[in-house]
């Protein structure tokens, strides 16, 4: 009779849980729910931000926010969505992390020096561009190099990390120059400076971010690949990322988005405001 | 793996010569050097034993990275223009002798001093007895842990990867990123390792039982 008892209390808990875990199944997860719906009911919208990049977004230590061009560029979409008094809350993603934290709904949106490739277009959707990235030449002020076409010589050394496309590119833009690879910025900007290689080669947005803190550095040639940064949102959320659009198409328009521009990027030597204003 | 292999053969190919090129430069240069400090270390002159004691220590106690970090930029900056393989071979060079440096002199110790004095009894000069009398007898002892620290050596070379310099884990690191199969990448890397280490080891067996 004992036994049996136990049996039931087993038996019991069993049949308890599995209640609770089908209701937790029968709720819509999180990320299946309509983000836009959400946001305005919260009037917050939470944005995936890197804070190690300088210019992009780097984490500012005294007042503990994030700071840059993508998390400017956040709070005026969000004050276009929701209002003036719209709230964008920020948190801090790396390119790990950032794709996972958008599916499982952590984040609703990435603005976070994020290309658009047809691989990331398989899991995300992304909005239109909303920086003209492409790869570039960091190089020491007055050097020869003006142009991927000058490092197109036999003993020209370049910079770069290892990895990274960018060096796949070097080897078709100038095949006969010879790529030393790193193994990160940090690592690749300190043989920049003590001249084991002409230039780095790099994503331009990073290499102003170089620029801005190496004085005596500077960004030459433009880009001469094209690998736009897009906001990248859930499948599945098409009237948030309609509304990301029109909102991007709007500060665009009144100025805003050239204003941003030139708060993080007027004074990084090489930056080519004409051209990457809108 | 036999994709790694084929279509990256040639820089597989230069890897193997870099990393091999590196080992014998710095194989015998840390030997030399190596050898020289630990004889330093046991000479009666104070100031010389103190030389020797900084040396050791201070190459023997930071990471070969470092070392090889602080060629790499530092002296291109302020001394010579040298490139990521000098640099790193140099690193290389100077921290592997601190280790030779102290199995040597652990090997010059173990020569019962009766070795030095009768020589020196025998009319010959300090340096003649260290070099024909007590040297010898030190080698012998040491070819075991001198084998390993040469298998040492040689991958440590690997450190040049980190300083462009090349060799085989420099286009293991490349093939990897480039052919995005890093398991069979480092594989392959790994059986080219061999291809060094492997004979290499070997021979100090071979030296070992000829000269017990």
């Amino acid at each position: 009779m004992k036994k049996f008892t136990r049996y039931l209390g087993v038996i019991g808990m069993l049949g308890l849980l599995t209640v609770f875990l089908t209701a937790c199944g029968s709720r819509k997860s999180l990320s299946q729910q309509d983000v836009l719906t959400n946001d305005r009911a919260s009037n917050t919208i939470t944005w995936g931000v890197k804070a190690d990049t300088k210019l992009f977004g780097l984490m500012d230590v005294k007042d503990n926010t994030i700071k840059g061009f993508d998390a400017d560029i956040a709070t005026a979409i969000t004050k276009k969505i929701l209002g003036k008094n719209g709230k964008a809350k920020f948190v801090q993603v790396t390119s790990q992390t950032r794709i996972p934290l958008l599916k499982n709904g952590n984040i609703d949106a990435i603005i976070a020096t994020m290309t658009i490739t047809p691989e990331r277009e398989k899991q995300v959707n992304f909005s239109n561009s909303y920086f003209d990235a492409g790869q570039s030449l960091l190089v020491k002020k007055g050097s020869s190099i003006k142009s991927v076409k000058d490092l197109n010589k036999t003993g020209t050394k370049v910079i770069g990390v290892t990895g990274a496309n960018s060096v796949a590119n070097i080897k078709k833009f100038a095949p006969k120059a010879q790529v030393l690879e790193l193994s990160d910025y940090a690592q690749a900007m300190t043989a920049l400076k003590s001249g084991q290689g002409v230039a780095l080669t790099t994503d331009n947005g990073i290499l102003y971010g170089m620029a801005s803190q190496n004085p005596g550095y500077e960004v030459v040639g433009g880009a001469f690949t094209k690998e736009p940064y897009g906001i990248a949102i859930n499948k599945g959320q098409g009237p948030f990322k309609k509304e990301v659009n029109q909102a991007l198409k709007e500060i665009e328009a009144d100025g805003t988005y050239n204003r941003i521009l030139k708060k993080w990027f007027g004074n990084v030597a090489g930056f080519d405001y004409k051209e990457a204003s809108r | 793996m036999w994709y790694i292999l084929t279509h990256y053969w040639s820089e597989l190919v230069q890897g193997l010569g870099y990393t091999l090129l590196s080992s014998i430069i710095a194989l015998v240069f840390s030997t030399i050097i190596g050898t020289m400090f630990a004889i330093f270390e046991v000479l009666p002159n104070r100031a010389m034993r103190i030389i020797g004691r900084v040396y050791i220590e201070l190459f023997r106690n930071i990471p070969l990275l470092v070392i090889a970090m602080f060629f790499y930029v530092i002296i291109p900056m302020y001394v010579a223009k040298i490139d990521g393989f000098t640099a790193g071979t140099i690193g290389l060079t100077i921290y592997t002798s601190s280790f030779i440096a102290e199995t040597v002199r652990a090997g010059i110790l173990s020569v019962d001093t009766g070795q030095m004095e009768g020589a020196r009894s025998n009319g010959l000069t300090y340096w003649q007895a260290m070099r024909y009398i007590v040297l010898p007898q030190a080698f012998k002892i040491v070819i075991p842990p001198l084998g390993n620290q040469f298998i040492n050596l040689v991958k440590n070379s690997s450190v040049l990867a980190f300083v462009a310099g090349f060799d085989l884990m420099y286009q293991g690191n490349s093939i990897a990123s480039l052919s995005l199969d890093t398991i069979n990448s480092y594989m392959v890397v790994g059986v080219f390792y061999l291809i060094i280490t492997l004979p290499l080891s070997y021979y100090m067996r071979h030296l070992e039982k000829r000269l017990a």
